[in-house]
């Protein structure tokens, strides 16, 4: 290579590496290749040389200007880098600042608990429905085969209205009633609510929540309430649930049974905890309801939302279901 | 029920300790709980006898006793009951023995005088929560026998929480049958002998009504010691089972409802003024119960004495003809009366009786005549006398025999028992069992068991002794029918998430609600009162979710929590002409900052404007059907009437939204205003099914125009005549910018509004637009006074 080409070559790049900025690179990217820069003038001067000439020496200058727009490509783009870099350092800001905006709510532990349960259910093939909370004796007691002066009833202490005969719902039961007087069998539905009976101290509320279970079908026996049972207290706690059945009395079920499962307390030691009460739908029901006892047979179990609650998240005081401490509620966001 | 698991024993006595005793019951569905007798071993405490009682020289109350207490030198014991007195046996702390509390008895002087030991109330010995003076003992008692082994407290207490249906276990006798049913071991009842009869004096028995009282047995008792005291192992027995030792007569006739299962009552003989007879209360009768509180009667069964009530039958007696300290002659009643006749007459007029809660249970219908019988034996030998004969009407009941089914057992229970144990599981429990063709057997059920009516009655007693946790749990086959889902009805929990995801917390406050606050809250509605509410502030049922959500905002408020945004969805209750009806409602309160405190944006009160784009974003969630949806300023007692919007949603109220009256935030004493609203919740989750539109292929043209125009006219009216008067190619009108001041006369202001126009088949021309534009400011300025902003 010419002594020429060389000098051209370091200088240039001397150059390229020390632009400071993409105009001052631009303005040697014109000076050396520009239309009329340095190394196109000399490109040019090619047309007029001699064939050998012109070989070697148009090799070398091709080579001179490839390797200044390779030089200039390069600290191209280093400059685009450091600009780069310059703004993202520009425009940093400080990530751990909380979002902006209202933040979110909570669905009560109620809610929370009602929508496990009736969803365990629904996958089952029960459907969710609801009744009124202001109901008759008929549908509350007499058709759940709780005849007036029944020693039954004085196990729900009832809220009445001044009639005297309108009252206010003491289990989720008329809702069973209801369905069954609509319907046909065979039925499987679940049906959550509010209920009230008229006691108030540390375990008992005025008010409270049940959701209650019903199957009528042919054949339906005990084994088959003891199955679903089973297998639902296990879903919803997640473990494998010991429950046991213990003979119970309930008017509108014969036989009927309490559930008790065994449950760790860190406190108090290994337990046995009543969760609910079912059995098999009395005859006497089906029939209020002109279900034919002899055709079919069904299962009830019912149980209160807040008790599963309690359980499922450690509440010890039935209380803070209701006064809606946010800080209590937040909990269950 | 508490009973004596010592006296249980002597009846039946399974090889089981009484925690597996308990848990065998607890398994055949009678709950049962077993806790030992006596917490403390009262070791050297033992009988003692007075010898001498003599007045303390320095202190008036207090005497100076010598006592034997069996150890053949009589003790020094200064004492302060009054009723310690020369010859009374009363249990003795000797020296160096130890009395509940961790009171050590130690020689000591009291007022100068040497005292050995300390006479003991059954308090002190933790017998029994409250006392008088010294436990009296037994003038037969000996000195020195250690009190635990005389009064046998070596024994464990029996508690029974039983269902009502198990009347028939509410005694000794009751619970040694379902134990011998679930051990396969026969009770050895003690024989019951026929009192000895030395009087004819009787009275005269008449029973109005069989149905009411299948049978009622009476006998008189002449000649009774008045100073009789109940001896110690009766009262022990009583004690055991938290009942009072009272009178040695009525002390008896508890113990054999006790022991037999039989109630009984006592009267005076002298005040009884005739003749027996069971009848019903005739209306106006009146009654002064063993209280001495008089009820006025009304269909209840009475026994009367010569015409006159002397009890309340099976409930509780009269106080002129009950047996006291100078009675000499009672009168025994051992009666079968009908649990109809008795339930509900109790709870009625508020008592609380032992016998009614036997009745209303069922009490055997053939055990009166031996139940007369023990209690006369225990009379005579107690409180000496002369019985007459037994009189008495009335007979046995006969019980309907039950089919039961071999397959249908099978069926209900859903595990195969055999036909053998079925009837060995009967037979043990005092059914008569005889087969009745193949796979069937007549079952007729004990005259003690009312609960067994039905064949379910009798498959569940199988089951309860076979075992409810011997039948397996296991996957069964059943028709796999879907449930209906309809899709035009949006789920509560999609709107209750909705509300969660934009901030919301929901609560749950209760159906009843303080009369007072609500009436100021919803004065158009009256809240149905209760007849009985548990409080004042709970006493009607709510017409609005507001009083409920008020509540659970100051709870939080109280305690520093300043910013509440709360919703609860839930029934409220209206009557109107004697229908009620329940309407589920969604309601919300919002009050304090905005946004939670933070660093970007200037803290600010939640408004109008925040909690609407919440409501609307509740409609957004129904489906493409927000545009059904339409607020207008509207009116509610309780809410600032330049602040309420009415929701419509197709010509129908279906809420308000609004800020709470000033009015009601100083005469409710509240901390401020809080937004709220509330919103019918069966207008709002019908669910609009979306049909859907192809989506335009051209480009839309947006023209924005000022508008100057009276304060009063609300953005609504606007849209509502621009959407009016121009023509289908209006996409969207809407508000983007409000303007009052400078350049505007008083009372007026510009609005700003964007028009988008479009059409589904072409371009449109800006002739074309223009045209339109220039329609709609014509009907804006014609209608509503509108001109353009130059």
């Amino acid at each position: 290579m010419s002594p020429n080409l060389d000098e051209l070559l370091s200088a240039a790049q001397a150059d390229i590496a020390a632009a400071a900025d993409a105009r001052a690179l631009d303005a040697l990217r014109v000076d050396l290749l520009g239309k009329k820069g340095r190394v196109t003038e000399m490109l040019k001067s090619l047309g007029g040389m001699v064939p050998d000439e012109r070989k070697v020496f148009g090799e070398q200058v091709n080579r001179v200007r490839d390797a200044l727009n390779a030089a200039l490509d390069a600290r191209g783009n280093t400059l685009a880098g450091v600009a780069l870099q310059a703004r993202l350092a520009s425009e940093t800001i400080d990530v751990t600042l909380p979002g902006r905006g209202i933040g979110v709510g909570g669905l009560h532990p109620i809610t929370r608990t009602i929508q496990r349960i009736s969803g365990l259910f629904n996958e089952l093939g029960f459907e969710t429905v609801e009744g009124p909370e202001i109901e008759d004796d008929f549908h509350n007691f007499q058709a759940l085969n709780i005849p007036e002066s029944h020693p039954a009833r004085a196990m729900q202490d009832t809220f009445y209205l001044k009639d005297g005969a309108r009252l206010l719902r003491t289990h989720t039961s008329p809702v069973q009633i209801r369905t069954m007087l609509a319907r046909k069998a065979p039925i499987r539905i679940i049906c959550p609510g509010r209920v009230y009976r008229v006691d108030y101290d540390r375990t008992h509320s005025p008010m409270f929540h049940q959701i209650e279970g019903l199957y009528i079908a042919e054949k339906v026996s005990l084994a088959d309430l003891k199955y679903d049972i089973t297998t639902f207290l296990s879903r919803f706690f997640e473990r494998d649930v010991e429950a046991l059945f213990r003979p119970s009395y309930f008017p509108f079920v014969e036989p009927g049974a309490d559930v008790h499962i065994k449950w760790e307390d860190p406190e108090k030691g290994t337990r046995w905890l009543e969760v609910m009460g079912c059995g098999m739908v009395h005859p006497n029901v089906l029939k209020a309801v002109g279900i034919d006892p002899e055709q079919f047979s069904g299962y009830a179990f019912g149980m209160g939302v807040e008790r599963m609650a309690m359980l499922r998240y450690g509440v010890s005081d039935l209380r803070d279901f209701f006064t809606n401490d946010l800080r209590f509620l937040a909990q269950f966001q | 029920m508490q009973l004596s698991l010592n006296w249980l024993r002597e009846w039946t006595n399974p090889a089981a300790t009484a925690s597996e005793l308990a848990h065998k019951l607890n398994m055949a569905g009678l709950e049962a709980e077993g806790r030992p007798l006596a917490e403390h071993p009262l070791q050297g405490v033992v009988v003692g006898r007075i010898l001498s009682a003599e007045k303390h020289p320095q202190a008036d109350r207090l005497r100076v006793c010598t006592v034997d207490i069996g150890s053949g030198t009589p003790q020094q014991i200064v004492c302060g009951a009054p009723n310690a007195r020369v010859g009374l046996c009363a249990p003795v702390a000797t020296v160096g023995s130890t009395l509940p509390g961790d009171l050590h008895i130690k020689a000591a002087q009291l007022r100068g005088v040497d005292s050995a030991g300390m006479l003991c109330s059954a308090k002190e010995l933790m017998l029994s929560d409250k006392s008088e003076g010294l436990l009296e003992l037994d003038d037969e008692a000996t000195p020195g026998t250690p009190i635990s082994s005389y009064l046998r407290l070596d024994d464990t207490l029996l508690t029974l929480e039983l269902t009502p249906n198990r009347g028939d276990a509410l005694s000794i006798n009751g619970l040694a049958r379902e134990v011998g049913a679930l051990y396969g071991l026969l009770p050895c009842k003690p024989a019951i002998e026929k009192a000895a009869i030395t009087s004819s004096k009787t009275l005269a028995v008449t029973i109005e009504n069989i149905a009411d009282c299948s049978r009622y047995l009476g006998r008189v008792i002449e000649g009774i010691n008045p100073q009789a005291r109940t001896p110690d192992w009766l009262r022990e027995r009583l004690r055991r089972s938290g009942i009072r030792s009272i009178h040695p007569v009525v002390d008896i006739t508890n113990l054999v409802m006790l022991e037999l299962g039989q109630p009984m009552h006592a009267f005076d003989l002298g005040k009884l003024a005739g003749p027996i007879h069971v009848r019903r209360a005739q209306a106006g009768e009146t009654l002064k119960l063993l209280t001495e509180d008089t009820v006025h009667l009304g269909r209840e069964l009475l026994i009367t004495a010569g015409g006159q009530a002397a009890a309340m039958a099976g409930v509780m007696g009269g106080a002129d003809s009950g047996v006291t300290t100078a009675t000499t002659s009672i009168f025994f009643e051992s009666a079968a009366f009908a649990p109809a006749a008795i339930a509900g007459n109790a709870r009625r007029h508020k008592l609380s009786s032992d016998a009614a809660y036997r009745y209303e249970r069922g009490v055997d219908t053939v055990l009166q005549a031996q139940a007369l019988e023990r209690a006369t034996t225990l009379a005579l030998a107690i409180c000496g006398g002369q019985a007459g004969p037994v009189t008495g009407a009335g007979g046995d009941v006969k019980r309907a025999a039950i089919m039961l089914r071999h397959q249908k057992l099978i069926d209900l229970l859903g595990v195969e028992i055999t036909a053998s144990e079925v009837e060995v599981r009967l037979q043990s429990l005092g059914v008569t069992v005889s087969k009745a063709g193949e796979g069937a057997w007549t079952c007729t059920p004990p005259t003690w068991r009312f609960d067994i009516a039905i064949e379910q009655d009798l498959i569940e007693e199988v089951a309860r002794l076979f075992g409810y946790e011997n039948i397996a749990a296991k996957p069964y086959s059943a028709a796999l029918i879907p449930p209906q889902q309809s899709e035009s009805r949006r789920p509560a929990a999609r709107i209750r998430d909705a509300l969660v995801a934009r901030g919301w917390q929901e609560a749950v406050t209760y159906s009843f609600v303080d009369p007072k606050i609500q009436a100021r809250l919803s004065p158009a509605f009256a809240g149905i009162p209760l007849d009985n509410p548990i409080a004042e502030t709970m006493a009607v049922m709510r017409t609005t979710l507001w009083t409920g959500l008020i509540g659970a905002w100051l709870h939080n408020h109280q305690r520093q929590m300043r910013r509440v945004r709360f919703f609860e969805l839930a029934s409220t209750f209206a009557e109107t002409e004697g229908k009620i009806s329940e309407t589920p409602r969604l309601a919300g309160l919002a009050f304090g900052s905005a946004t939670a405190e933070q660093w970007s944006d200037k803290a600010r009160p939640v408004d109008f404007y925040d909690v609407k784009a919440d409501v609307e974003a509740i409609c957004a969630a129904f489906g493409g059907d927000a545009s059904a949806f339409r607020f207008e300023a509207g009116q509610h007692a309780a809410l600032h009437p330049g602040r309420t919007a009415a929701l419509i949603r197709n010509g129908q109220h279906v809420g308000v939204l609004g800020e709470l009256h000033p009015e009601l935030v100083r005469s409710l004493d509240l901390p401020g205003a809080p937004l709220l609203f509330e919103l019918d919740w069966s207008l709002l989750s019908a669910a609009h099914i979306p049909v859907a539109q192809a989506v335009p292929e051209f480009p839309t043209a947006r023209r924005d125009i000022a508008l100057v125009v009276d304060e009063a006219i609300p953005a609504q009216s606007l849209i509502d005549t621009a959407e009016a008067a121009a023509g289908p190619n209006l996409a969207q009108a809407f508000v983007f910018d409000i303007y009052r001041g400078l350049g505007l006369r008083d009372g007026s202001k510009s609005v700003a509004m964007g028009l988008i126009f479009q059409d589904y088949s072409r371009t449109l021309t800006v002739e074309e637009i223009d045209t339109q534009v220039t329609g709609i400011v014509a009907a804006l300025a014609q209608k509503l006074g509108a001109s353009l902003r130059g």
